[in-house]
């Protein structure tokens, strides 16, 4: 093993001190577009990421779609009717708010990012004529063409395009910085937040950040109960730096959370389970609408939501007769009948009528113009496509007119997964807000995936451009306070005990021993001894283990920090997981000491947070966030009467 | 604080996901910029290709590829048991 001098700046134990009006932690979609938001008020941003953010967060190597975009000029179904209909197909267990914002908002960010130079349109007519089509405006739409709400987009540029627009606007980026933890101070029984503390992972500089107004834009938690030592990178869907440092901070913090006990059995990516994302044939999301066949060649026959199967290809991307609208996209798997589009013939009626696996996707089957939006367009475009798959697969030989790709598993989740090998996937928990989009940390706001209940891009970029100028007017009215010493000394300490300590565990050892932790205590059933049991085993790790923890170069203890955050969130999920005392589909929550499912009492957000360590329990009904449209407009006037009226013109 | 000596290593896993191209490789170090997980550091020799430092780390997203400049000075190849089958395609029974 080749041993090397470091090759950065060694500032191990240096500081420095910065203040702004807005801080934005997390680069991603959410970040850069918080960023752009509150610069362009005006306002000095400073914005963090442990990556770089040209190509930070979960669409940072693209995506493919933009969902719910409402307000687009070929869309049929009005905001309000949409994010009523996300929220009635998650049984109210949605982020009404965020839902909202992203079905009002998201063309006008769609807008912003064409501006900056990324492309919306076939402005090339490469797809001239197609169903999916509109000719005046060349937008390209994706699964419900007669409702055209949710747009094909090429993706892989938008990021750059971001970055550059922050750089335009002079928002202060530092890349290869990891924010560790937020600067509060107490007034009576209220936390607020004042900066945050952060580290370089290239030289180990420690930076105190004051601000007026913060927002956290960071990723869910990752790597919790999917565990890989040799092939960390392919343990989870979304990236490795996206684990949850948001949760665990804002959880530190005192910040209040929910959904934090749902969570699902595996879908996407694990080492040695499953296959590159969107490389694998399936029906679904990027493959949506793709012509399925199984071991003979025998098709495999698409069926409306009345089990009627339908007889050609463009029947897939239209609603069923008497149907208004259907649901398609990342988080929607088996919609309720209202919401049922059509969905390739369950693998159960399958195996009945004998057909045989493997199945594949045979695009070759499907007209040209189809074909090409799914090879060619949505994989090349979706996030860790282009490459790896798309150009991989195509140097390999793979051609989509004589080619089928296999599927894995029987449906779209391209691996079979395990009840204990769980994800915080498919809308899961997060920090709960305001209307401002404010946590109940004043002056700390969230949006994208640090939100509970989120799903995709557009709903990031939407929320992210929300919470940018609502931070900036916050940081309008009020003063940059001191931050405490103490807070950022005891930080600066935590963060650096791994480099000089005399232990001798590395970062894998201990996040192997999380997830298997939470695989044997916080599984598909779970009961409160079980949960008691995990919870006594994580503490365990944190007094007697996390003092062990050793490394010698600011990479690994950028790497070491995401454990100590996994450890954290992990816990704030053992502890939400015993306060709901009942089962429930809607959360994929089974408790063998309480199987009752969704009793009516408990029919409610649980909320968590933290108050002198200890998991304090809250509760908030289904609707706390009102009429979505009435509460909007009465928050929003300003942007409805101002800013918005240009992307209408 | 007294300052440590800092150090990197090679992580070896079972995976060799970046190859460069020492003809077409410039040194810029683009990939290294692109790297989400930081898994490419600079060579000490100017010129030279990044070390592929941390292969495990990763993620298989294509973004050093993408923004490389010379086109085939990086080669992406995911590890064998990841790597999805495709047959020809069958008539129609």
């Amino acid at each position: 093993m080749s041993q090397y001098k470091w090759p950065y700046e060694n500032e191990i134990g240096l500081e420095e001190h910065l203040e702004c009006d807005v801080l934005v932690l997390g680069g991603g979609l959410a970040g850069t577009f918080a960023a752009i938001a509150a610069a362009r008020r005006g306002k000095s941003v400073i914005l963090v990421e442990k990556g770089t953010t040209a190509r930070a967060g979960s669409a940072g190597s693209g995506f493919d779609h933009w969902e719910s975009a409402c307000t687009n000029p070929g869309s049929k179904i009005k905001p309000k009717e949409m994010a009523e209909a996300y929220i009635n197909e998650q049984d109210h267990y949605s982020n009404g708010i965020a839902h909202y914002i992203e079905c009002r908002e998201g063309w006008d960010r769609l807008l912003d990012i064409e501006s900056f130079g990324g492309k919306i349109r076939d402005t090339e007519d490469e797809f001239a004529g197609a169903d999916f089509r509109d000719e005046k405006t060349k937008l390209m739409y994706a699964y419900d063409y007669t409702n055209r709400y949710t747009l094909r987009v090429w993706g892989t540029g938008y990021k750059p395009a971001l970055y550059n627009e922050c750089k335009r606007l002079g928002v202060k980026i530092l890349d290869r910085t990891e924010a560790t933890s937020l600067l509060t101070r107490k007034e009576g029984s209220q936390i607020i937040g004042v900066g945050a503390c952060c580290m370089d992972v290239h030289t180990g500089k420690f930076y105190t950040i004051s601000a007026r107004a913060t927002i956290l834009a960071m990723s869910r938690p990752a790597r919790v109960w999917l565990f890989n030592p040799d092939l960390p990178g392919l343990c989870e869907f979304r990236p490795l730096n996206s684990i949850g440092s948001g949760h665990a901070m804002g959880y530190r913090a005192g910040m209040e959370f929910t959904m934090m006990e749902k969570s699902v059995r595996g879908e996407f990516s694990a080492a040695g389970r499953s296959y590159p994302p969107y490389s694998t044939g399936n029906n679904h999301n990027t493959w949506y609408g793709a012509t399925m066949v199984d071991a003979r060649g025998v098709e495999v026959p698409y069926l409306d939501r009345d089990g009627n199967e339908l007889k050609t290809v463009r029947e897939r991307f239209h609603p069923a007769p008497g149907q208004k609208f259907f649901l398609k996209g990342g988080v929607i798997d088996e919609p309720k009948y209202e919401y049922r589009g059509p969905e390739t013939m369950s693998w159960p009626e399958l195996a009945k009528r004998g057909y045989k696996l493997p199945l594949y996707a045979d695009l070759s089957r499907m007209p040209e113009m189809e074909r090409k939006a799914i090879w060619g367009m949505m994989v090349g475009n979706e996030g860790r496509t282009k490459i790896p798959v798309l150009q991989y697969y195509t140097e390999k030989g793979f051609d989509p007119e004589k080619h089928m790709m296999q599927s894995y598993g029987t449906g779209w989740q391209s691996a079979n997964f395990l009840g204990q090998e769980r994800q915080l996937f498919g809308a899961p928990g997060g920090v709960i807000t305001d209307w401002n989009l404010m946590t109940n940390i004043q002056g700390i706001f969230a949006a994208g995936d640090q939100l509970y209940a989120m799903d995709c891009g557009g709903a990031a970029s939407a929320t992210g451009y929300y919470a940018g100028r609502k931070a900036a007017q916050y940081a309008g009215d009020h003063e940059l306070y001191p931050y405490s010493k103490e807070q950022a000394s005891e930080e600066k300490e935590r963060l650096l005990a791994p480099l000089t300590n005399q232990g001798s565990m590395g970062w894998k050892e201990l996040n192997f021993a999380i997830s298997k932790c939470m695989q044997n205590y916080c599984a598909e059933i779970k009961c409160e001894e079980l949960l008691k049991e995990g919870l006594d085993l994580l503490n365990t790790f944190s007094r007697d283990y996390v003092p062990q923890l050793h490394c010698e170069n600011p990479h690994d203890l950028m790497r070491t920090h995401e454990v100590l955050d996994i450890l954290e969130v992990s816990k704030m999920i053992l502890e939400a997981c015993r306060m709901r005392k009942s089962s429930s589909a809607p959360l994929c929550f089974q408790r063998s000491d309480y199987p009752e499912m969704d009793p009516q009492e408990d029919r409610k957000f649980i909320t968590i947070r933290q108050v002198d360590g200890k998991a304090v329990r809250g509760e908030m009904p289904h609707d706390y966030y009102g009429d979505v449209e009435k509460m909007y407009e009465k928050y929003n006037q300003d942007y409805i009467n101002g800013e918005a009226k240009q992307y209408y013109e | 604080m007294n300052k440590k000596e800092l150090y990197a290593s090679e992580i070896p896993c079972s995976a060799n996901p970046i190859t460069y191209n020492e003809q077409l490789c410039i040194g810029c170090n683009r990939c290294a910029v692109s790297c989400q997980s930081d898994v490419l550091v600079p060579s000490v020799e100017k010129g030279r290709h990044p070390i592929v430092m941390y292969p495990g780390e990763c993620i298989y997203c294509g973004s050093c590829v993408m923004d490389c400049p010379v086109p085939g000075a990086i080669h992406l190849e995911h590890p064998l048991m990841n790597r999805t089958k495709f047959v020809p395609v069958k008539p129609k029974p």
